[in-house]
């Protein structure tokens, strides 16, 4: 497909919709699925059928609206009536409300909220607005211009000197500057290299790169093709955790889609460039998250990391020079191209260009998926986009980088989320799990919850992560139940230092950072419960042996 | 073939090296010790024990000797109470993980585990004893398997698979519940991809692997066949 | 030598589709975890005669298929019961009460977490994140996602599918 075809599918499509009065969009992500989401379209269809409105309204199933809290979500274009917690007995109300004109109250949520007010959607752009299984909206919404642009009116410098101008860094925690990265596997002269996509979103808590892939997985393909033409690859892996066959369904369907089109394949647009790109299932294994672990399964061995360097763009797949890069990093590239390098570097903080997405969760009133400019704080996603703390608890800690981070307490509230500014604070920008914890959370406890994950995620390839996590664990369990004695809090210091220092890989470097991050900011939990109590009020302390 | 010599400086003293070398094995060439139990010249490295790795200038994280190529101008530091403190923590770890008793093992006087802790003055275990129930499998005719003395240096799996070809040993499960196994984790004896070839017994570092017919402090390994392969095989092309 | 095929361990017409997965990617070896999540998602579980199998269809090692198959906390070596129960361990489900559906579960059903009951009916497992934090705490039956329970909700909630097998 060339671009003069690509405007006129865009041109098509666009009239097509405005044949329609109106477009009834439904939440069909997963979270909005689960809660009956598919129901609740099914019931609008069938009562526009009944009343005769077919061809006054359009429903559509859509990505993610981001207040997942209040699902399964229902929209009504242009009227910009938003519904929650639907369910299929509201159809006849809501196709009322369209006629007349007026919400239905008792449904309502109000879009003029922080929740919507604050965020500032890029990567989000279009989750929420096109059916995802549907490429003809997404070529209306602007979709593979800019990777027709690239391939047909830029050279692979000219797309690397946009990426690098933007500022972009890696999405998926480290922050490694994009541009640098692909600058330097486009400088392999290797015949053969690889992009990849790395989709095994393993964070509990953190569901920011399925929302992005179940809502707009043609954005991602796209990104990885521009990717690919910038670093001159010709194949492509996207890595998907098996957990999200949503995610994997609708990956697959967009690929078929594209290839269909011309968009993907052999010899994209008439030009020499060709880009294939193909789903493979990750398969219950948080550490296959780390690149070098993640190529090993991708070849069909036990995902255990190796050494860096060689670092992946020298030797990668297969040996072969590799681009790896996170999903939300891909799916911002299309966005970049659009609007120019020094646009993008316009939006966030100093060093931390651009938006973040995060995935909100735990006791906070608004949970869901937000996308916000970096250098926002942290108190105003968590009390203003985020509604504060229900049932009038008050704000004790937010956990940020999942496992791998730390928590930050109240008084660290108003600094801006940016990969240094966290860093400095003990935790990480992690790839976007935010959760929030009031009084009722215990972080001894908490501290025990992520050492149970880090220990049963460990490969077991170095000496120092595969015991040290395990003692690390045994350590704060005893801890949680009043059995520890005053050795202990060294001996967790010792292993955290050890861990740190000497681990193989990020996991076991960085699985010491809640213990550390809690013993820094709540020592006073870990004293009591060495004395036989819990501050939090909810650990059975001293109730066993 | 890279023919490149790089010099660079080990401990204050200059060494030369050739461009595809490793910390590891220059260090080695010079009599520098550095500590290591994963490695063993012959297999394939994977700086995966943690012992080696040295401080080197300019870098901000420790790095694994075993694995890291020299670099010209590298300014390496082997020795420090820092390092030491990491290594014999390591050990500890190990001692903790599963059952090492010396005093009834067929290679205790010989078994780089205890070699190693005596030279790097380990004088006690501050870690809680894990005292894991690992099985002990003595069904293959000539050797036994001993789980409670492995510390999953995997010596094993890469000699079967990279000298023999067999690739009867492999890791399974992971973290704290890895184990090595053969085949589809059936005993030994009943393995059918085992040639019987006693590599693995003599490059496993421990008393993990053994000769059947040896009492306590009597296996000692003998490894003279993995250069002398590694010899005849490159100079065979 | 030359190398022959291998017949499926059985009849059962179903190896087809495990056999379509490893051509797709031309029986190479990094078919391997396609190959097994083939296997689980038509069988239900990994047996010794299908990792057999798919360690001759793509010229592995049995070890190298063994190791893979228990690296991945997604395969399981066991048959399953005929009813499995997912609980969600996620951050944000561990805050609001996963651990006390646990609780529960062991106590009503004496199940901990990868166990079956003896009658096969019921399996228990976890899940590190299934990524419905908004509805926290999580509960999958089969296909059924539950969210919001209490231990009290959950048993119920339970017992009243499990009574439809009878």
């Amino acid at each position: 497909m060339t671009l003069e075809e690509l405007e006129r599918t865009a041109a098509e499509e666009r009239a097509g919709q405005r044949k329609f009065t109106c477009h009834l969009h439904v939440c069909t992500a997963a979270s909005c699925l689960s809660a009956g989401g598919a129901q609740v379209k099914q019931a609008l269809e069938q009562e526009l059928a009944e009343r005769g409105m077919r061809n006054f309204c359009r429903v559509k199933g859509v990505g993610c609206m981001g207040l997942c809290s209040a699902g399964p979500l229902v929209a009504a274009h242009p009227e910009g009536f938003l519904y929650g917690h639907v369910v299929p007995e509201d159809a006849p109300d809501i196709t009322r409300s369209l006629v007349e004109g007026r919400p239905v109250r008792r449904l309502s949520v109000p879009a003029d909220q922080p929740f919507f007010r604050r965020q500032l959607k890029l990567v989000l752009e279009n989750s929420g607005l096109v059916d995802p299984e549907r490429l003809e909206e997404y070529i209306a919404a602007g979709g593979y211009t800019s990777l027709l642009r690239a391939i047909t009116e830029m050279t692979r410098q000219e797309v690397i000197r946009e990426v690098t101008v933007s500022g972009l860094r890696g999405r998926g925690g480290a922050g490694y500057p994009t541009g640098l990265k692909w600058s330097t596997v486009a400088k392999s002269t290797d015949a053969e290299k690889y992009v990849v996509c790395n989709a095994d979103e393993g964070d509990p808590g953190a569901f920011m790169d399925r929302a992005v892939l179940e809502s707009d997985p043609h954005r991602v393909l796209e990104g990885m093709a521009i990717a690919a033409y910038a670093v001159g690859a010709r194949h492509g892996f996207i890595y998907v955790r098996a957990e999200y066959p949503l995610a994997v369904a609708r990956l697959r369907t967009a690929i078929r889609q594209a290839e269909r089109a011309g968009l993907l394949g052999n010899r994209i647009a008439g030009t020499p460039f060709s880009f294939h790109v193909e789903v493979r299932l990750g398969a219950g294994a948080f550490v296959c998250g780390e690149e070098t672990a993640l190529m090993a399964s991708i070849e069909g061995r036990r995902g255990t990391p190796r050494p860096r360097p060689p670092y992946p763009a020298e030797y990668g797949l297969w040996g072969h020079s590799t681009l790896i890069n996170n999903v939300e990093t891909f799916a911002n590239i299309p966005v970049i191209l659009r609007e120019g390098g020094e646009w993008f570097a316009r939006i966030g903080a100093a060093a931390s260009k651009g938006t973040k997405v995060f995935a909100l969760a735990g006791r906070v009133i608004n949970t869901g998926l937000i996308e916000v400019p970096m250098g926002i704080s942290l108190r105003e996603i968590i009390f203003e986009i985020g509604g504060g703390i229900p049932e009038g608890r008050r704000f004790k800690a937010v956990q940020t980088g999942g496992p791998s981070g730390g928590c930050i307490p109240e008084e660290y509230l108003d600094t801006p989320v940016d990969y240094e500014s966290l860093a400095a604070l003990g935790s990480m920008m992690g790839s976007g799990g935010l959760i929030v914890m009031d009084e009722s959370t215990c972080m001894v406890d908490l501290a025990r919850f992520f050492l149970e994950f880090s220990k049963g995620e460990s490969c077991g390839k170095c000496v120092p992560c595969r015991v040290g996590t395990a003692h690390l664990y045994d350590l704060l369990d005893r801890l949680v139940k009043g059995e520890a004695n005053g050795e202990s809090l060294r001996m967790l210091e010792e292993l955290s230092d050890l861990l740190r220092n000497t681990s193989l890989c990020g996991l076991g470097q960085s699985a010491p950072n809640p213990v550390l991050s809690t013993l820094r900011y709540f020592r006073e939990e870990y004293e009591a419960h060495l004395a036989g109590r819990c501050l939090a009020g909810t650990c059975r302390v001293g109730t066993s042996g | 073939m890279n023919t490149g010599i790089k010099t660079l400086r080990i401990d204050g003293r200059d060494v030369g090296a050739r461009a595809d070398q490793t910390i590891l094995q220059v260090a080695r060439e010079n009599d520098i010790f550095i500590p290591s139990l994963c490695y063993l010249e012959g297999l394939s490295p994977v700086g995966a024990c943690r012992l080696c790795l040295v401080e080197v200038k300019g870098a901000s994280r420790l790095l694994p000797s075993c694995v890291t190529r020299v670099e010209e101008g590298m300014e390496v530091t082997t020795r420090s109470e820092r390092l030491d403190a990491y290594r014999r923590m390591i050990l500890e770890l190990l001692f903790s993980e599963r059952n090492h008793i010396c005093s009834v093992c067929v290679s205790n006087g010989h078994c780089e585990l205890q070699s190693l802790a005596e030279r790097l003055n380990l004088t006690h275990v501050h870690f809680p004893y894990r005292y894991p129930r690992l099985p002990v499998d003595a069904s293959h005719p000539r050797f036994v398997a001993d789980h409670n003395r492995c510390i999953l240096c995997t010596r094993c799996v890469r000699v079967c698979d990279e000298i023999e070809g067999a690739h009867t040993w492999e890791v399974m499960g992971r973290g704290i519940e890895a184990r090595v196994i053969t085949d589809l984790n059936q005993p030994w004896g009943q393995s059918e991809s085992c040639t019987s070839c006693g590599k693995c017994v003599h490059v496993c570092p421990t008393g993990a692997l053994s000769e059947k017919g040896r009492s306590v402090a009597e296996m000692a390994k003998r490894r003279q066949f993995l250069p002398y392969l590694t010899m005849m095989r490159t100079q065979a092309r | 030598m030359n190398w022959v095929r291998p017949a499926p361990p059985t009849e059962d017409k179903r190896w087809k589709i495990v056999d379509a997965s490893m051509r797709r990617l031309g029986y190479r070896r990094d078919a391997l975890i396609e190959a097994l999540h083939s296997v689980q998602e038509t069988f239900g579980y990994l047996d010794d005669d299908s990792l057999r199998y798919v360690a001759q269809s793509l010229r592995l090692p049995l070890s190298a298929v063994y190791g893979a198959a228990t690296f991945y906390h997604f395969f399981t070596l066991k048959p399953p019961g005929k009813h499995a129960c997912v609980v969600c361990t996620g951050t944000a489900c561990h805050i609001k009460g996963a651990p006390q559906l646990l609780e529960m579960m062991e106590r009503e059903y004496q199940l901990k977490p990868g166990e079956t009951t003896p009658d096969g009916r019921l399996s228990l497992l976890t899940a590190r994140c299934v990524g419905s934090c908004g509805l926290a705490p999580v509960v999958v039956l089969d296909r059924e996602l539950a969210g919001k329970l209490t231990p009290d909700q959950m048993r119920q909630w339970l017992e009243r599918r499990l009574a439809y097998d009878t």
